[in-house]
Parts: structure tokens; sequence; C-alpha cells
């Protein structure tokens, strides 16, 4: 899933290399969330969601970036991040799915949790082949 | 290097404000800090306000469930005070409860539930 | 040809000037039952036959016609006006189709031409009653719309029972949109009052399904969280078997039978002890 990013609306495309990084996709992420006015809940979550990603994105991808900006389909508006990463992929996407299991020493609640939290969740993976992780947060 | 957040000590209790969001090597640091500090001013009670933070991410989420299991074992007790409501709606959603977390409205009331004697005691 | 025949209807709406619109608004007012100031009719009318009049001059030949923009406008009030007023659609539809019976009388004796222009004029003028109605409804809906979401603030109040003690007494079927208002505004209602107790009665709530039950334990969970606790009160019959035949974990979930139990409890755990009196007249 490409994100239907807004016309005219080009995303931003943030670094994820250090652990500072997730800071300030945070930020971005809340600029962005209330900038498209998203309630103060769903900009909570869509904050959250984002964080874990980003942190997965680091820790399991090895580094790699996100790009985030607004959408719109059909008249609805939200926001979007994509986060992507070169590294190892995920074998079995069921199992990285389900709560509380992990790789890496983690609470295992990063995938499952951010799906829990966004509307549109994609996940596209392959062994060798890297991660890209799409989630979008519709305003109500 | 990274930033550390300051411990405050009001008799047997210590107490930490977190005011700005958190990058993951500050959280870390700041459990070593409350471990040690636990130990070497025999506290029996630790509170962490948390009532300026936006978001509790499960990396949050998960040291303050840290802190309050070391607390235990430590003979001390931790409420964490002032989460948001939209924070709090955002964990249970993402499946973390902090089963073993005592939690408070604000200040005032965690240095209130710390002063009574635990429910344990009275049972 | 198409000019002659635009002379023809503008003709057919001037015959007798003033007079006509004065008949329209009589008309109009009748159909209406005195249920509009007569003043406010004329003014509406007298525009709109002004600018119909305009409009045919400039060769509009129906409803969507560029030239009746400001008939579209004028008429746009008028139902707006009608469907806040509180008038059926047949009502509004009506102070257009008065128009045609107000013209009736040209028929007789009318010529060939005159009769031909009626009719024209007579597709007109459905045209623009349907877009009446058109709009009629469009602001039915928006004010239908409006009042659900105030239903929804209106029905779902957190009242403070004592110091320190809330509630939400729910009413009405839940869904999950409405649960989650009602979650939301709850745990911001712990903040505002700095209640460290909550009680949610659903005494007036006749069924509750996964989803909802699931946004009220989410709840109980969240309040905890923040340092709250809360009381489940009301559970009827038929919901503690749905949550029993759901499956639905109602573990560490205090429940009362009514409300009245659930503020014993709440008062007893703020450390507030009720004691009666005897002796005291009732």
């Amino acid at each position: 899933m490409t994100a239907p990013w807004s016309a005219g609306e080009e995303p931003q495309v943030y670094p994820i290399a250090r652990s500072g990084d997730v800071v300030h996709i945070r930020q971005a992420i809340r600029a962005l969330s209330q900038q498209c006015r998203l309630s103060l809940v769903d900009q909570t979550k869509m904050i959250t969601a984002a964080s874990e990603l980003a942190r997965n994105t680091l820790t399991y991808g090895g580094g790699g970036t996100v790009s985030a900006g607004m959408v719109s389909v059909d008249g609805r508006r939200g926001v979007a991040a994509v986060f992507e990463d070169s590294g190892p992929g995920i074998s079995d996407v069921e199992q990285a799915m389900t709560d509380g299991w992990t790789s890496g020493g983690g609470l295992g609640l990063g995938l499952s949790g951010a799906r829990r939290l966004v509307d549109d969740f994609q996940l596209r993976t392959a062994p060798g082949e890297g991660t890209a992780v799409t989630i979008i947060k519709w305003v109500r | 290097m990274t930033e550390r957040i300051p411990i405050l000590r009001i008799g047997k209790t210590l107490v930490v404000s977190v005011q700005f969001d958190l990058e993951d090597q500050t959280v870390l640091n700041l459990q070593e800090d409350l471990a040690e500090q636990i130990v070497a001013k025999s506290a029996q009670g630790v509170i962490i306000d948390i009532s300026a933070l936006e978001i509790v991410d499960s990396f949050v989420g998960r040291m303050l469930a840290t802190v309050a299991a070391i607390s235990r074992v430590l003979d001390a007790r931790t409420v964490v005070v002032g989460m948001r409501p939209a924070v709090a709606i955002t964990l249970v959603e993402l499946g973390l409860s902090l089963g073993g977390v005592s939690t408070a409205l604000d200040l005032e009331k965690g240095l209130a539930k710390l002063s009574r004697p635990t429910s344990s005691a009275l049972r | 040809m198409k000019r002659d025949s635009a002379v023809d209807l503008v003709g057919l709406l001037s015959v007798e000037g003033e007079e006509l619109a004065a008949s329209w608004v009589r008309e109009v007012a009748t159909s209406l039952g005195g249920r509009i100031g007569v003043a406010e009719l004329d003014r509406e009318l007298r525009e709109l036959h002004g600018a119909l009049r305009e409009a045919l001059r400039e060769g509009a030949v129906d409803v969507h016609s560029e030239q009746m923009s400001e008939v579209r406008a004028l008429l746009t009030e008028l139902s707006r006006n009608r469907a806040r007023q509180g008038f059926s659609p047949s009502e509004t539809a009506m102070s257009v189709f008065a128009l045609k019976r107000v013209l009736e009388p040209v028929l007789q004796n009318g010529s060939a031409e005159t009769i031909r222009a009626y009719l024209q004029l007579g597709r007109i003028l459905d045209g623009l009653g349907l877009f009446a109605i058109e709009t009629y409804t469009q602001t039915r809906d928006e004010l239908i719309t409006t009042q659900a979401e105030q239903l929804l603030e209106l029905s779902t109040p957190v009242v403070r029972l004592w110091d320190g003690v809330i509630a939400v007494p729910l009413v009405g079927t839940l869904d999950s949109a409405r649960t989650q208002v009602v979650m939301e505004k709850l745990l911001q209602a712990l903040v505002d009052t700095g209640s460290e107790q909550a009680i949610i009665d659903i005494t007036g709530v006749p069924a509750v399904d996964t989803q909802v039950a699931q946004h009220l334990l989410k709840t109980i969970v969240a309040a905890r969280l923040m340092g709250a606790e809360c009381t489940v009160s009301g559970i009827s019959p038929q919901i503690a078997q749905t949550i029993v035949a759901l499956g639905i974990e109602f573990d560490g979930i205090v429940t009362k039978a009514s409300l009245a139990d659930a503020l014993k409890l709440a008062l007893r755990r703020s450390g507030v002890d009720m004691v009666a009196h005897e002796g005291v007249q009732r």
C-alpha cells in the first residue's frame, strides 16, 4: 500500500539511525496530528504507534527511514507514516503480530500494539528484503 | 552525555518528575539511578510524576513496571502519579495494563497513598 | 423563437404586475395556515417573483440555468427557513406551486401562445419546486446530524455524587462510538474533579455486546492507570447472562447490584463513615 498522500503535500522523510531520532519522529507526528485536527486521544494513539514502530525499525531493522504526511481519500483526512528498513525482514509475520512475542527482548507489543492504535495498518516484509509498515489514523 | 532526570528526596520518599519527552537511554538511566538511590537513601517510597508526559509508549511503560518491581524487592513502594486520560486510554489499547504498579491522580494523593499502611499489611 | 417564448414567459409573470405577486402571497399564506408572518412571506415571495422574472428575461430555460442563480439562492434560503421552522416538505413546495394556481385564470380565453407559455412556465416551476424539496431535505438531514451529536453529549452526563466520587448513569443502547465518548468524558472528569472513585451505572442499559463490554473494561483499566477505582452498578440479569455467555473476563472488576450499594462502597473506600441516627423524625 502506498499511502494516498494529499495532493501537493509531499511527505517529509526522517532518518531513523539512532535512539534520539525516535524523539524527533514523535515530535513530527505530533505536529502533523495537530495540524490535521485529530482528537487528543487519536493524536496520542498515533504518536505512540509511531514511537513503537520507529523503535522497531531501529532495533530489528538496523535503522531506516519514516515518511510522514497528511493523506486524504474520498474527503476523509488523516495522518500517515511509512516506516521502512532494509534489515533482515520478518519470516513469520503471524508470529510477529502476536501479543507478547519478541525476538529482541522487548515486551512484544510493538507491532501488535501499534496495529490496535491506528485505523489502517499494513505490513510488507520478506526474509532478507527488509520491512515496510504503513499506518494511517483518520480524522473521526 | 545523555540527560539525567533529577531525583528529589522528601524524608523517606524519592520524587521524580518527568518534564519532557524522554529518549530511551534517559529512561534506562532513570531506572538505574532510582534503584541506586532507593538503597543509598534507604527510601521507602518512590513517586514518579508523569503528568507532563503526552505519551507513554511500551518502553516507558516497561520502565515504570520494572521500577515498581525493583522497589518491591528493595522493600520500597512505587506510585506513578498524574497519568493523563489520553495516555491511559492509549496504554490500555496498546496492551499494557501495568499490573503491579500503584497509581494516584496527583502528587498529593500519591504521597497520601504512601503514608497509608499497605493493604497487604491490613489483611 | 426562443426570444419570443422568453418574452411570453416574462409577459405571463408581469400580467397585472404587483397584483400577481399579492395573489401569490395570499395563496401561500392560506396554505401555511397563518403559521408564518405575512410580512415575511410577502418579502420572500416578492423577491422571488422579481428574481424569476429577471431570470426569464435573460433567457433562463430551467432551474439549472446560469441565469437562475439568484432564484436558486432565494429558494435555498426559503427552503432552509421552512425546514428549520418545522414546515412539511409539501408546504415548502407549495410556496412554488401556488404560483401555477395563481396564474390559472390566464388560461381562460387565453390565446394558444399564452397556453403554451403557461405550460412552459409550469415545467420551470415544477423544477423549482423539486429544488425546494431537495434543499429542504438537505437541511433536515443536517439538523438531524447536529441533534444526534448533541444527544450524544447530553446523554452522557458525568455527575458528582460526593467529594471524590463521580458517576455516569448510562441510559439507552450503548454503541461503540457512544461508549468511547463516555470513556473519555469519565476519565477527564476524574482529573477535573480530583475524584478517586467512579461509578458506572448501567441500570438503564438494556443490552451490551462484546465490543461495548470491552470498552467498559478498558475504561476501568484506564481509570486504574490514572489512580482511580471504578465500580459498575445496575447490571441487569440479561446483561449478566450476556457477559458470561460471551466469555468476557470481568475478573478484578467490582460490581454492585444498585447505584446505592456502589455509592456506599465508594464512600467507604474514600474513608467516609455513614451512621444512621436513631429516633430521627422522618
